[in-house]
Order: structure tokens, then sequence, then C-alpha cells
């Protein structure tokens, strides 16, 4: 087994808030962490404000949920104020994510949102219904490197690369952002989906088509995890379908060293805690002393 | 869960701009819950529950005015009923509704409720004008009704809060309040120092909604980063203490803006 290095300085609690979901403010970042989060990820912010799609953007389906938020969001120069609020009122790393259309628009984003001190940086090259953004890049491996590497540039914090799993081979696009210097790697995004009312034949989703999350791609994620961890030199984070502490180990066993919660935060907000705790449990009851010693346990088992 | 496909049945006009359509589903839902309207090929909207079966609309945009177009027998889909609700009164409880224009729309169910559970019922009805009054007879069979407009076309010329100056409030059990920001922000600053008041009152909010189901986060308000989709729309009196409330809100980008 390869050493990863640390994600960020002082991890404790390895269970992060996945971005897009209660990241919109300050306000709402710190309150997952006082849920129980060990970091939390802001919404994806832009160069320019975005109101998203219309609505329906978000449905929940029989094993998870389909959405096209369409990354609303009001831009740097309104999202600084918000991880400066988050900042002074708790103490878990905030992890500001970042999204452009080119490497000038993430350069610019990043370096803005750096007056603010965040703990740390994912670059969304994966969203998967944002025309022109997102996964329209995250599909180009030379244009993943090249972002990455020109953020790294001018950035002294962790910088991670969110991958999407659209693409034939999840793992060129990994390597592109281990070559440009990425500290992480984090899948996944969610997978293309669609849903149909057949009472009118409308498509449910206001951009028609969007992206699937929830237990649904669960397997999905393991497996991307799984692959990146054997072909990647740099840590990765494991995120799709995790609602338990169960889902978590599993993640973590795959190759993930930490894992980020989505969908699940629909069930209860305590979500976070009831994972953490259940693999602290796991550990302690399996005479293991951290979470490192199962980080891709199961490429070692045939 | 998916919109429910549901039929149109009866469309009823309230005032000048306000209708409430009646549809062919029931929902086992609490005054103060809301449903996400799918206007096909338009947009999702919130709308509280005014009736069992049905919603009370105002026409502001897009797709209000595209629902406005809508006849009997055409569909809309539905996903709810969402929120928390109001807090119900026992039985013997006295209480307060304080109705603003639209505000009418979640607290004529709770008057409705009320009264066939013994309890009783005061309201304070408020809207521009006497036109725009609605659900006058749904709150004056529950009890007694005060009426203000602006222009002083029907009842007491003036504010629902200067009817609410008058009142003894510690008379009141439970006091229940839904209305335009503006509007509830007088009345929370009237309360804001009895503390005992505004932990018995309620306030039903509005806030820019997307998921409806308390995951994205559009809209949470400051400073406990409460949703108002999921932890409300009701909140009481206590919880909005130093929010902003009355103060900002975010758009659907999440720029803040001026109540
Ligand atoms: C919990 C809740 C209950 C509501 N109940 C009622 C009701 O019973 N009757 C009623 O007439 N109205 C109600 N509203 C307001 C109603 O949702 C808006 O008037 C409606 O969305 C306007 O849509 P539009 O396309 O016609 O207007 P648009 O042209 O899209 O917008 C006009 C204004 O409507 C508001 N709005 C638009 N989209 C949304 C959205 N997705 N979420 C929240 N506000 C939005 C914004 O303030 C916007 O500025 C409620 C809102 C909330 C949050
Ligand atoms: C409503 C919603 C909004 C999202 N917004 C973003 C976003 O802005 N940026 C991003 O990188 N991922 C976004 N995602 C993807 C999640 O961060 C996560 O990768 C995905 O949902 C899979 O995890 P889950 O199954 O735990 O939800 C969003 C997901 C959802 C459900
Ligand atoms: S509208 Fe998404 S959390 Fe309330």
């Amino acid at each position: 087994m390869v050493a990863k290095k640390a994600l960020y300085p002082h991890p404790k609690n390895p269970v992060i808030l996945a971005s897009g979901i209660m990241g919109t403010t300050g306000a709402s970042l710190t309150r997952m962490a006082y849920n129980g989060a060990g970091a939390v990820i802001t919404k994806s912010i832009g160069p320019v404000p975005k109101k998203g799609h219309p609505n329906p953007t978000m449905i929940e389906l029989e094993n998870g949920f389909l959405n096209a938020m369409g990354l609303p969001n009001p831009s740097y120069t309104e999202f600084v104020q918000e991880i400066e609020n988050a900042k002074n009122n708790t103490s878990v790393p905030i992890i500001a994510s970042v999204f452009a259309g080119d490497k000038e628009g993430f350069v610019k984003v990043a370096e803005e949102l750096s007056s603010a001190n965040p703990d740390g940086f994912e670059l969304n090259v994966s969203c998967p219904h944002a025309e022109g953004y997102g996964a329209t890049i995250g599909c180009d491996s030379c244009l993943v490197e090249e972002i990455t590497a020109s953020v790294c540039d001018i950035i002294d914090v962790p910088v991670w690369v969110k991958l999407t799993p659209n693409v034939t081979n999840i793992v060129d696009i990994g390597k592109a952002a281990e070559r440009g210097g990425a500290d992480a790697v984090v899948a996944i995004n969610t997978v293309k989906g669609m849903s149909i009312d057949i009472n009118t034949g409308y498509p449910i989703l206001g951009n028609r088509y969007g992206g699937l999350s929830g237990r649904a791609i669960r397997p999905i994620a393991v497996k991307c995890v799984y692959d990146l961890y054997a072909s990647l030199d740099i840590p990765v984070v494991g995120v799709g379908g995790v609602s338990c502490w169960q889902d978590a180990v599993e993640m973590v066993m795959a190759g993930a060293s930490a894992v980020q919660v989505g969908s699940a935060v629909s069930q209860s907000l305590d979500v976070f805690k009831s994972i953490s705790s259940g693999i602290e449990d796991y550990l302690y009851t399996n005479g293991y002393s951290t979470i490192d010693e199962i980080v891709g346990f199961s490429h070692k088992m045939g | 869960m998916y919109p429910l496909n549901t039929r149109l049945i009866n469309i009823v006009q309230e005032s000048p701009s306000t209708r409430t359509f009646f549809f062919d589903r029931y929902f086992d839902a609490n005054a103060g819950q809301f449903l996400m309207v799918w206007v096909h090929g338009v947009d999702e909207i919130p709308m509280t529950l005014s009736y069992n079966s049905g919603i009370t609309v105002q026409k502001v945009g897009d797709a209000t005015s595209r629902l406005f177009k809508m006849e009997k027998g055409d569909t809309i889909g539905l996903r709810g009923p969402f929120g928390n609700g109001f807090t119900l009164p026992k039985k013997s409880d006295k209480i307060l509704l304080v109705a603003g224009g639209l505000g009418a729309a979640p607290l004529a169910p709770l008057a409705e409720y009320s009264f066939k559970n013994g309890v009783d019922v005061t309201t304070i009805l408020g809207a521009r004008s006497s036109t725009e009054l609605i659900f006058g007879k749904r709150f004056s069979s529950a009890g007694d009704l005060y009426i203000t407009t602006d222009d002083g076309t029907s009842g007491t010329c003036g504010f629902v809060t200067d009817i609410l100056t008058n009142l003894n409030l510690s008379d009141y059990d439970r006091i229940y309040t839904c209305g335009p920001e503006v509007m509830l922000g007088c009345i929370f600053n009237m309360l804001q120092d009895e503390k005992y008041v505004l932990e018995k009152t309620e306030f039903n909010l509005h806030r820019y909604f997307k998921c409806g189901i308390g995951v994205c986060g559009a809209c949470c308000i400051d400073p406990k980063g409460l949703r108002v989709c999921k932890d409300g729309p009701v909140f009481k009196g206590t919880e909005l203490i130093d929010s902003e409330f009355g103060e900002y809100k975010r758009d659907a980008s999440g720029k803040k803006v001026n109540i």
C-alpha cells in the first residue's frame, strides 16, 4: 500500500459535508459543522452570479435523488463574506469549491476566495448539467491538468480535484489532476440521469436531465475510488451514496482517506455524528487504532 | 417523491388578484405546510395548502400567470406536503390569528381546525383594500374577526398592528401570524421586548425554495442556518431573535437582498 499524505492539516474526523448540500451560506456550513461534520465544503462558487436552472431542480426517486440545480451561486464577490462567517464560527476546516468555464476563471475565483482564508480548495470539474462548466472540462485530461496546475501555482493550501464518473476511464482524469499537482482527488460527482413524467411526457427536471446521487450510485462510487486508489499516489476522497457508517467503511476499504456525505443529509442532520461514531466503534472493535490502517484494505484481499 | 399528477376540479376567484385552485387529491396536512407545485414547462413553486385539496394563488410572475390561464380539467404536478406547519392549539386554548393579505391562506384552515376542536379563535385580517380581503367568512365562522384595510374601504383604516396594540396579548395562549415580511417584522418588533409573548407567537416565513426538502440550502436563514423549507416555514418568535428575518433574504443565486 502507498502511504498517502494528509488531506489537510490536523484531520480529526473523516466525515465531510459534500459540496452543494447546505453549503450556500456561512451559517448553513457552520450548522453542519456543529452537527458533526469533520470538514465542510461550500457550494461551488463561480466567476459571475448564477440563478441556476428553473425548478424542479431536485426530486427524490426510489433509491436516490436527481438534481439539476445549475450551479446557482452569488459569485465570489458575495461569497467571501460567507466563508469568513463560517471561519469565525467554527474550527473545522472550510473547503471552498470552485467552478469556472476556463483556466483563467478558476484562477480568478480561487484567488479572490483566498482572501477569506479557506483551509483548502476543491475544483469542481465534474458538474454534469451546467453547459460549458464542470464535466465539460472534467472529461478532458489536458484541461484538467492545466487548470489544476494553474490553481496549485497560486494557492498555498491543499487543492483537491473533484471527478466526474461520466467518463470512459476516470483514472486517466485522476492522473491528469495528480500531474497538475492536486493534493487529492474526490470521487464522484453525480451520475448523469433523467426522469420523465409519464402522465404528461415532460422531463421532470427544469433542465430536462441532471445528476443522480444517493444510495443508487454507491457501487459506482466504490468502483471509481477503488480504481483511483490503485493507480494514484495522492489520497482519494470517497463520495456517492454514503448514508451510514457501514457505507463509509466500505468506501475507506476501497481506498478513500475520507468520505463526503451529501444526499443523506435529507434523512437527518445527525448523519455526520452517527457515521463518525460508527467508524470509531468499528475501528475499536476490530483492533485498529486509526482509519489509515484500513484505507485501501480491500486491495490486499485479492 | 415524484410529482403527483393532479387534476384541477374547481377554480374560485377570491379577489381581483387571487384564485383558489381545488384539485382531485386530498392532502392530510397541518395548517402551514406547503406543496411544491409544478406548472409543467414553466417552474415549480411553493404554495401553502389553503384547503386540504386546494391552494390560493396570487398572480405575480411566470408560473402564477400560467396557473391563471388554466381551466378545470388541466393538470399540475404536486410534491408534498412539506415543512412543519403550525403548532396546533389545545382544546379550550384561546388563540389569536394575524393575517395580512395572502397570509390568510395558511391561517384559514387553522381557524377552521381550531373552531372544530373547541378552541376560542380571534382573527385580525388585513389587506390593502376591501376587494383584496380573502377568507373573511372562514374566519368569522370560527370566532371574532377584526378587519383592517390600508385605505379604509372596509373595517378599520390602517394596519393589523393598529388592532394588535389595543389587544391584551396575555389573554391568548397562542398567537399565529402570516403575511408580507414587512408586516411580520413590525409585529416581531412590537413583541420583541416581551419574551413570553414571542415564545407563544409563531411566524410563517417565505424564502426562495429550490429543493423544498432540506438538502440544497437555498432557503437557509442567518445566523443559525435554519431551513425555511424543512425546519419551517413556521418558526417561534424566539427562534427568530437577532436573525435576518425582517432585514434581508436571499435570491435564487444566494445573493442577499433587503426586505
Ligand atoms: C412556504 C411558501 C408558501 C407560499 N404560499 C403561497 C400561497 O399560498 N399563495 C401564493 O400566491 N404564493 C405563495 N408563496 C409565494 C409563491 O411561491 C411565489 O409567489 C411564486 O413562486 C411566484 O412564482 P412566479 O413564477 O409566478 O413568479 P416569478 O416571476 O418567478 O417571481 C416573482 C417572485 O416570486 C417569488 N418566487 C419565485 N420563485 C420562487 C420559489 N421557487 N420559491 C419562493 N419564492 C419564489 C420571488 O420572491 C420572486 O421575486 C409561497 C412561498 C413560500 C416560500
Ligand atoms: C442538490 C445537490 C447539489 C450539488 N451541488 C454540487 C456542487 O455545487 N458542486 C459539486 O462539486 N458537487 C455538487 N453535488 C454533488 C455532491 O457533492 C456529491 O458529489 C454527489 O451528490 C454524490 O454524493 P451523495 O450520494 O452523498 O449525495 C450536488 C449534489 C446534490 C444532490
Ligand atoms: S429549498 Fe433546498 S434546503 Fe430549503
